[in-house]
């Protein structure tokens, strides 16, 4: 097949489990949660893609990956339905070999060599789907041709006492990358790997197709890629990104990002027609404020309808509040009822729930004796609380209470 | 049964902008912004899809530059086919006819496009009608019945003033329809058209060959009141909400008649839903000591004020302290801090400076002009 030739293709890994969001990860890989009322993660690595030029991405699913395939579809919403590359979806595949689960990041791009090769690219840009930013990756790869890199590795700095649990770059003043641990317990640096690389394709090729043949190999880029291309003598560099960056790998994190949203001192606009974050729209009237309403501080998507009270919450498209209800520091996902004076603190709530009339779920850590014991109630998926119901701060709820 | 895929939509672009010319100066009827993130078009483009049929042309005559805009391709409304789909249609004119005056002449402009379907039906809309329609049912109805014609119409008290810019039948109780009255002066209740109208292909050919030849050009006029005893012509009566907006106390009205929770859940029901042009704005946004009362709200906008009663379009921003109160705010709207808006209509792009108060009332909202600096 004659494929026209693209600069860069996008590698996007986004089979992650995502295991410590527990219930909300359930039944979908973890960029296909929802984030800050009406995306899901993945809407940002594919968002900034088209945003930087990138018209080529593959998309590499294996955990749970019903909801992101349909949500990906032919990916008109990000503008990646095209006629020459636009989005696959590629989950692993059975060849005559006999092989078929991805068994590490670096071993996905290896099954996916030929994907990759229909384009002939001199670059391959691989990005986490895990993450939440806005970022220009043409600059990164203006820079990475700059500096005649063969890999270029997007770095941010982050707390010292934090830089143990991320992939620790050590570069020289030239920012050309000398050391890189995977978690380290005493790191030498704190610019962390931001799960976003550059590679020169034909120097990756080879890697991957080396350490695919390394029996004792973990199929890892931070692992065994990165290793052994500094071994090599390669030149990696660090780009340096300053923006926000965050990662929602946990509930806490979660939380915490979609009150970002909330937070005018977060520099994370969302509201710049200049880099729109894009994601498929659910077909649904504008919301309505009631007669009753009371609402601050709060994100609200389309299809909600608000009889109650919210306050510094995310509320996704379709949420029913009723009169009554409350809603405070939490983020309720798509097509959720909240039935009248049921109360929500401090809580994550996924979607297409029912909460019960009175119910309590959540507390406020200030009511919470021990603050061991708070942390952010979770409700899964689909799940009904009955009336009356209280659901104590740090709980995970994934069947019917 | 119909099959919807044997039905033809046309969808007059046009029709009725004298009714509301403070909207259409720039744009076209079908393109009036609608209920905080739609445009009139969406209604019968919606319902057309929803009922199956998968052609649409959209017969257009002047400032259709927005609508080009908003429908695109069609995609949003699932019209982006490779057989059929969504079919744009500019006025066809010679040096002879100029610019179409009325619905027949339309229609023999684009006569080429309507032999050349596969369609047995042909359903014309108007974009004056806010409703939520099911064509199957109407399409049914006209097989049913056997007609020549089918009208849609509905049953409501009006006022002279509001028949003036009407159709008024007189259906009888088998929805035989007895008489027209083209735009009459009446008050009561009466039977009033929606702009609908079924026919089979054939009979819209032959009428537009018989108009043409004797430079006939009303619809109304000269096929449905002139020739009423020649065809079999009958009413179907849609029992549904709808607005007609024939005015600017109707478009005020019929927006905010969506405060209605029934309204809403008939017009934006989950399995018929109306579609529109996604703008990929993100969720709205309230910040500290803001308030919303009584509101449709859309995406994309950010409220540090208080608005009551109102209807805000995509991207609106209303400014700290500022009170807005029984306003239709449109697309991009700024209300500046401290504001007090009071029975204000703003079109697209309109910015109001800080401090700025200005007042209407429920029969004469203000009208504010699209990207006027106040």
């Amino acid at each position: 097949m004659n494929h026209v030739k693209k600069e860069c293709v996008a590698m996007l890994l986004a089979g992650g489990q995502g295991s410590r969001l527990y219930a909300l990860t359930q039944n979908m890989a973890k960029p296909a949660v929802p984030y800050g009322g009406k995306y899901r993660i993945i809407d940002f690595p594919l968002s900034n893609c088209v945003n930087s030029g990138i018209d080529t991405v593959g998309v590499l699913t294996q955990y749970q990956p019903l909801v992101l395939n349909e949500y990906i579809g032919n990916g008109h919403p990000w503008g990646l339905d095209r006629v020459h590359g636009g989005v696959h979806v590629l989950p692993p595949y059975e060849t005559a070999s006999g092989k078929s689960w991805y068994t590490g990041t670096a071993n996905a791009i290896y099954q996916n060599i030929s994907f990759i090769d229909r384009y002939n690219p001199e670059y391959v840009a691989v990005l986490s789907g895990d993450h939440i930013y806005k970022m220009d990756y043409s600059k990164m790869l203006d820079y990475h041709k700059k500096k005649k890199a063969e890999a270029t590795i997007a770095v941010l700095e982050v707390p010292w006492e934090e830089a143990s649990r991320f992939g620790i770059m050590t570069a020289d003043e030239e920012g050309t990358i000398t050391e890189f641990a995977e978690k380290p317990k005493e790191p030498k640096s704190n610019l962390a790997s931001m799960g976003v690389y550059i590679f020169t394709w034909a120097t990756l090729k080879r890697h991957l197709i080396a350490n695919e043949n390394d029996e004792g190999a973990t199929k890892d880029f931070g692992k065994n890629i990165i290793p052994a291309m500094l071994d090599e003598g390669s030149k990696l560099v660090a780009y340096h990104f300053d923006a926000y960056w965050k990662d929602v790998g946990t509930i806490d994190s979660l939380w915490e990002a979609n009150m970002d949203c909330l937070d005018p001192n977060v520099p994370l606009d969302l509201y710049d027609p200049k880099w729109k974050i894009y994601s498929r729209n659910p077909v649904m009237p504008p919301h309505y404020a009631g007669p009753s309403s009371k609402i601050e501080n709060s994100m609200v998507a389309e299809g909600c309808e608000i009889e109650g009270e919210t306050d510094f919450s995310v509320l996704f498209d379709g949420v029913v509040i009723e009169e009554g209800a409350t809603v405070r520091y939490s983020i309720v996902m798509p097509n959720t009822v909240v039935k009248k004076g049921a109360v929500i603190e401090y809580s994550i709530v996924g979607e297409e729930c029912t909460i019960g009339e009175n119910a309590h779920i959540g507390e406020r850590p200030e009511n919470v004796e021990n603050r061991d014991e708070w942390g952010v109630a979770v409700v899964g998926n689909s799940i009904n609380v009955s009336a009356n119901a209280v659901i104590a701060p740090k709980a995970m709820i994934s069947q019917d209470v | 049964m119909a099959n919807m895929s044997n039905v033809l939509g046309l969808i007059f672009a046009n029709m009725h902008e004298l009714t509301i010319t403070d909207l259409t100066k720039n744009r076209a009827m079908a393109s009036v912004p609608f209920g905080a993130r739609y445009r009139l078009i969406d209604f019968p483009l919606s319902n057309m899809v929803n009922s199956g049929i998968s052609t649409v042309g959209i017969v257009t005559k002047s400032n259709y530059q927005s609508l080009l805009d908003h429908v695109g391709s069609g995609d949003e409304w699932d019209l982006s086919r490779k057989n059929g789909g969504l079919h744009f249609l500019p006025p066809y004119s010679n040096y002879v006819t100029g610019l179409y005056r009325g619905r027949l002449e339309a229609l023999v402009g684009i006569q080429n496009f309507i032999s050349q379907s596969h369609a047995d039906y042909v359903i014309m809309s108007d974009c004056d009608c806010v409703a939520n329609v099911d064509f199957k049912k109407i399409v049914d109805f006209h097989e049913e019945k056997g007609s020549d014609i089918t009208v849609v119409f509905g049953k409501k008290e009006f006022t002279p003033e509001q028949t003036k810019t009407r159709t008024i039948l007189k259906v009888d109780d088998n929805g035989e329809v007895l008489d027209v009255l083209v735009r009459p002066e009446l008050s009561g209740a009466y039977d009033a058209s929606m702009n609908m109208f079924v026919m089979s292909k054939e009979f819209v050919l032959k009428i537009i060959n018989e108009s043409s030849s004797r430079n006939l050009y009303s619809f109304e006029v000269d096929v449905l009141q002139h020739r009423l005893k020649e065809f079999k012509v009958f009413g179907y009566e849609f029992s549904g909400f709808y607005e007609q907006i024939d005015g600017i106390r109707a478009y005020y009205q019929a927006n905010m008649s969506l405060m209605n929770r029934d309204v809403r859940k008939e017009l934006f029901n989950l399995t018929d839903p109306i579609y529109t042009k996604v703008r990929d704005e993100a969720p709205a946004k309230y910040g500290l000591e803001s308030s919303a009362k009584s509101c449709i709200i859309a995406d994309g906008c950010i409220i540090e004020g208080t608005v009551e009663n109102s209807v805000l379009f995509r991207g609106v921003k209303v400014g700290k302290g500022a009170v807005v109160k029984n306003c239709i705010l449109m697309q991009n709207t700024e209300v500046g801090d401290k504001c007090e808006l009071n029975y204000v209509i703003a079109d697209k792009n309109v910015v109001i400076g800080n401090y700025r108060s200005i007042g209407g009332t429920i029969d004469y909202p203000v009208f504010v002009n699209k990207g006027s600096n106040v």
